[in-house]
């Protein structure tokens, strides 16, 4: 079989500021499974690129291997996109943005993908903050070589087949927290209207972003016994931090110093306002976060929302003092110091 | 009494070996340095080797200095002139020295043991006895006891000590106090010899003019610069011996080069990653989106690299790979040299994989044939392998200055912009438009119409993934004919005509070269007059193939056990195995004319026999 395009019928569709259509945002048919959880990130992918008004073109789609590498074919049609090697999509993002950081670099992976073999490329991409939203579409389970436990699957889960994980699950927002990362959320395929304005954060805050998605594998871990099934995680989803992506050109309103409510300007462009849903929970507070992730709730409930947010680090290329212009731009004459440099240099090696 | 003893030796000029036999983190680098230099900086050719152990301190350690009036470039395997400064060699060392010889050794505690030998010359030197009451700390006398063997060498051979001053001043400048000091410590030697040792050695070094017109550099520092030229701006690695200086070498020209002096911003980017998974990875990354990118390493990160390497092949994405060979297998011999990744090169990854190589002899070639690999790369949209080797990349060669063409323009291969996007009906990315199997590639950003998605999963010659065999298949093959045409354009081979008739020949490789040449010479003063081909890029152009069809015995010389430039040969030609003799050297060491000499020798005698 060949990739299927989709049909691009956009009368009668609303355009952005760029007057584009939500249909140029998007990629060719997914192959996933009906109901795939991923399906929904790639969705909200879309409308939050959408959204922006950011130019397509102006992506660039990385990812490894597995169910949810795949989904950098289903968005974004008019960007460049590169599927690599299972677990080395941070590699490869960090060479990319390098060279070129005028671009969004959005990685997309899962857990299979970065907790196992990808685990020490997202610690050190977390590490050298490489500016990139980093998406984790999490649902405990290899799906493409059919069902095996992965290294996010909780302890007691059970397989399709009925047998119960023994081994401690990785939280990659736990881990990505005490890495440094500067922008830490969890979310859930299943609510649109908090991973688009987060989605939309990401890509706007300079550095380093994670936003690790539980998105239900219909197919080998939707059961009952699963904690990453569709009704597992509905029954215990709890937002912690409710999160606003508001643009920069509109209006923003309410209160900055309403109880609960933190206005945050990125970067990149635009205000986030986030509103605690447990009075002492600040996403300002890295300690705080580790320790609220890491104590078990008696109820099993699941935190999401922006978990962790720190706006001022210095990305990867200030810390390597790369040029405002891409590296690829710049033309041979400056890059080479050419024969009289070259007569002079020599000097020392007589 | 030994009756070679009493046979005064032969006076040798600007014709033997100087060893130093030393301890491994005693500083004694910089003391050989110095004396190399400045019997290079009298006008003698000089080859330089320095042999270390992989540790940081107290294993043994030797730099060997050869001088060559002739200008030859390999070790000669001999020893004529030991400088003895470790205790736990010390009978080794003695035992190397060649029949009329001399060895220096450190006589501050007796060592009647160094004059066992009555074909040899023993002197003894007070060196830590000297330092010791010349200088206070513990570390300052023992670099100072190499500055001291540094003095004695020059009074026995008559080194220029005017020119090992000046040296000493370039490399401390304003630092007038370590400018006295080594001066110092070089003189007590010097002294010592004055007075303890009226008579001439048998060992001279007189000045010449050969030098002139030529540099002392590694292999390495020259590629590292190659890659400055070249316009490389995206390097990334992982610490590997015999690599690092590879790198080190970028970055020092880069800072040198590439700084802004307004803005202090840096136009290149060095990432140390976290191990040739991640290092290979970015350097696709930032081949892809444009730059031209590189990653150092050697063996084992080729090893670990290999899954990038097919992805890299398949997905046509540019970026060159240094590989600086060490010995093998495994982690093996980290500080030995050979040519053991041969094979691998060509081939790695996994699935029918064909890689373009470039295989430099010396640090010259290194600068050039960095630059041309960064042509062939993005000319041919592939992973581009520069095979060196610790030898060549570690040790300082004596060779002819550089040379750069200021209208040179890199070949950036098919890259579309976006204007020509624009103007483009459909833009299909692996589509073979040109029909030279070489398609056109577009960099992330430039056009919405320039979109496509790179991926190692199958692709048809659009680009959309296909588990459809036969357009599976169509891309393959044109990935085999991209590789072929790919002969003509990478350095081909240099042949050195024996100037008379012969059948026979060798072919050789790399840091061989040196050692092939001077061995040439042997064979044709014995009556054996060979033809000689180095091999300097895969694929293999015609040339190769008609010269090998040309002769009917050939001599593969190479550093490895298992043939691997043979292999390849009979491999991707069309030659008769059975004309192929292998000559291999493999224990790790530089090759020397010696070796090749007597192991073609021994066969063409029992051929005749």
């Amino acid at each position: 079989m060949t990739s299927m395009p989709k049909p691009k019928i956009s009368k009668h569709l609303p355009t952005n500021a760029l007057g584009l259509t939500i249909r140029n945002y998007e990629g060719v048919m997914s192959t996933l499974c009906a109901g795939c959880g991923h399906d929904s990130v790639t969705a909200a992918l879309v409308q939050a690129f959408w959204e922006l008004n950011l130019a397509p073109e102006s992506a660039a789609k990385v990812s490894g291997i597995g169910c949810s590498s795949k989904t950098t074919a289903y968005f974004m049609g008019q960007s460049h996109g590169i599927n690599c090697v299972h677990g080395r999509m941070p590699s490869v993002a960090t060479g990319a943005n390098a060279v070129n950081g005028d671009l969004h670099y959005i990685g997309i992976s899962g857990d299979g993908d970065s907790l196992s073999i990808g685990f020490g490329q997202f610690a050190h991409a977390i590490r050298r903050n490489l500016n990139m939203l980093y998406m984790i579409e999490n649902n405990g389970v290899y799906g493409l070589t059919k069902g095996q436990f992965s290294a996010s699957a909780d302890i007691g889960t059970k397989s399709k087949k009925g047998l119960a994980n023994e081994q401690t699950p990785i939280d990659p927002c736990v881990q990505a927290l005490t890495l440094g990362a500067g922008f830490v959320a969890r979310s859930f395929s299943g609510d649109k209207s908090q991973l688009v304005p987060l989605i939309k954060a990401a890509l706007m805050h300079k550095g380093f972003a994670v936003i690790d998605v539980i998105s239900p594998c219909v197919t080998f871990n939707d059961h009952a016994g699963s904690t990453k099934s569709y009704a597992h995680t509905y029954k215990y989803y709890h937002p912690l931090v409710h999160t606003d992506f508001v643009a920069q050109a509109d209006e923003i309103t309410g209160a900055p110093d309403e109880d609960g409510l933190l206005s945050v300007t990125l970067h990149d462009g635009g205000v986030l306002r986030l509103r605690q849903t447990e009075s002492d929970y600040d996403p300002r507070d890295r300690a705080q976060a580790i320790e609220t992730l890491m104590t078990p709730s008696d109820s099993g409930e699941i935190r999401t929302g922006l978990l962790y947010l720190n706006e001022d680090m210095g990305d990867m290329h200030a810390s390597n003092s790369l040029p405002a212009r891409p590296l690829n731009t710049i033309p041979q004459d400056v890059l080479c110091p050419g024969s009289e440099a070259l007569a002079k240099l020599q000097a020392r090696y007589r | 009494m030994n009756a070679v003893a009493r046979i005064q030796p032969d006076v040798r000029v600007n014709d033997f070996v100087l060893k130093i036999a030393n301890v491994n983190g005693t500083g004694s680098a910089s003391a050989n340095g110095l004396l190399m230099k400045a019997i290079f900086r009298m006008g003698v050719p000089v080859v330089g080797k320095n042999l270390f152990p992989s540790n940081i301190q107290g294993l043994p350690t030797w730099y060997e200095i050869r001088l060559t009036k002739d200008g030859y470039r390999s070790r000669a395997g001999t020893t004529e002139f030991m400088v003895a400064m470790n205790a736990e060699t010390y009978a080794q060392d003695l035992a190397e020295v060649s029949p009329g010889g001399v060895i220096l050794y450190d006589d501050t505690w007796p060592r009647p043991e160094m004059h066992a030998r009555e074909d040899i010359t023993a002197i003894g030197v007070p060196l830590a006895r000297m330092c010791n009451a010349e200088f206070d700390n513990a570390r300052t006398r023992v670099l100072m006891k190499n500055m001291a063997y540094v003095g004695a060498v020059a009074a026995l051979t008559g080194i220029d000590v005017e020119i090992i001053r000046s040296m000493v001043e370039e490399m401390f400048g304003t630092k007038a106090h370590l400018i006295e000091a080594n001066m110092k410590a070089i003189q007590l030697g010097l002294d010592y010899i004055r007075e303890k040792h009226a008579e001439p050695l048998n060992l001279r070094v007189e000045p010449m003019d050969k030098t002139a017109g030529h540099i002392m550099i590694d292999g390495n520092t020259a590629a590292g610069l190659g890659a400055v030229y070249a316009g490389a701006t995206f390097g990334a690695w992982y610490p590997i011996t015999p690599s690092t200086s590879l790198m080190d070498g970028y970055k020092a020209f880069c800072e040198k080069f590439r700084i802004d002096k307004e803005t202090g911003e840096k136009n290149f980017c060095i990432i140390q990653a976290e191990d040739e998974l991640a290092s290979i990875g970015m350097a696709v990354g930032a081949g892809w989106n444009g730059a031209r990118a590189f990653t150092p390493t050697s063996g084992p990160g080729i090893s670990l690299m290999s899954e990038f390497i097919g992805f890299a092949y398949y997905a046509e994405i540019p970026v060159v790979l240094f590989d600086v060979q060490r010995a093998g297998p495994s982690t093996g011999l980290p500080t030995r040299t050979q040519q053991c990744d041969l094979t691998m090169a060509a081939y790695a990854s996994h699935g029918d994989t064909k890689h373009i190589c470039v295989y430099p002899a010396d640090p010259r070639e290194c600068f050039e044939m960095s630059v041309q690999s960064f042509d062939l790369a993005e000319r041919f949209q592939a992973p581009v392998f520069f095979m060196t080797d610790l030898d060549i990349g570690m040790n300082d060669w004596m060779i002819e200055e550089l040379e750069w063409d200021d209208s040179y323009v890199p070949d950036r291969g098919k890259v579309l912009s976006a204007k020509e996007l624009e103007a483009m009906e459909k833009f299909y990315r692996y589509e073979d438009r040109d029909g030279d199997a070489v398609p056109y590639r577009t960099l992330p950003g430039t056009h919405p119409k320039g979109a496509y998605f790179t991926r190692g999963s199958g692709h048809n010659w659009k680009g959309g993934y296909t588990e459809d065999g036969v357009e599976y298949q169509e891309v393959l093959d044109r990935l085999t004919r991209k590789w072929e045409s790919a002969a003509d354009t990478v350095p081909g081979p240099v042949i050195v005509d024996a100037g008379k008739p012969t059948r026979r020949a060798i072919i050789s490789i790399g840091g061989c070269d040196g050692a092939v040449r001077e061995a040439l010479d042997r064979f044709n003063e014995a009556g054996l007059p060979l033809n000689y081909l180095r091999v300097r890029g895969f694929p293999f152009n015609s040339e190769i193939e008609a010269f090998m069809a040309e002769h009917d015995e050939i001599f593969v010389v190479e550093q490895n056990r298992d043939a691997q430039l043979r292999s390849l040969l009979i491999n991707e030609t069309s030659v008769d195995k059975t004309k192929l003799v292998p000559i291999l050297d493999y224990a790790g060491m530089p090759a020397n004319p010696e070796f090749i000499y007597d192991a073609i020798m021994a066969h063409c005698e029992t051929e005749e026999a």
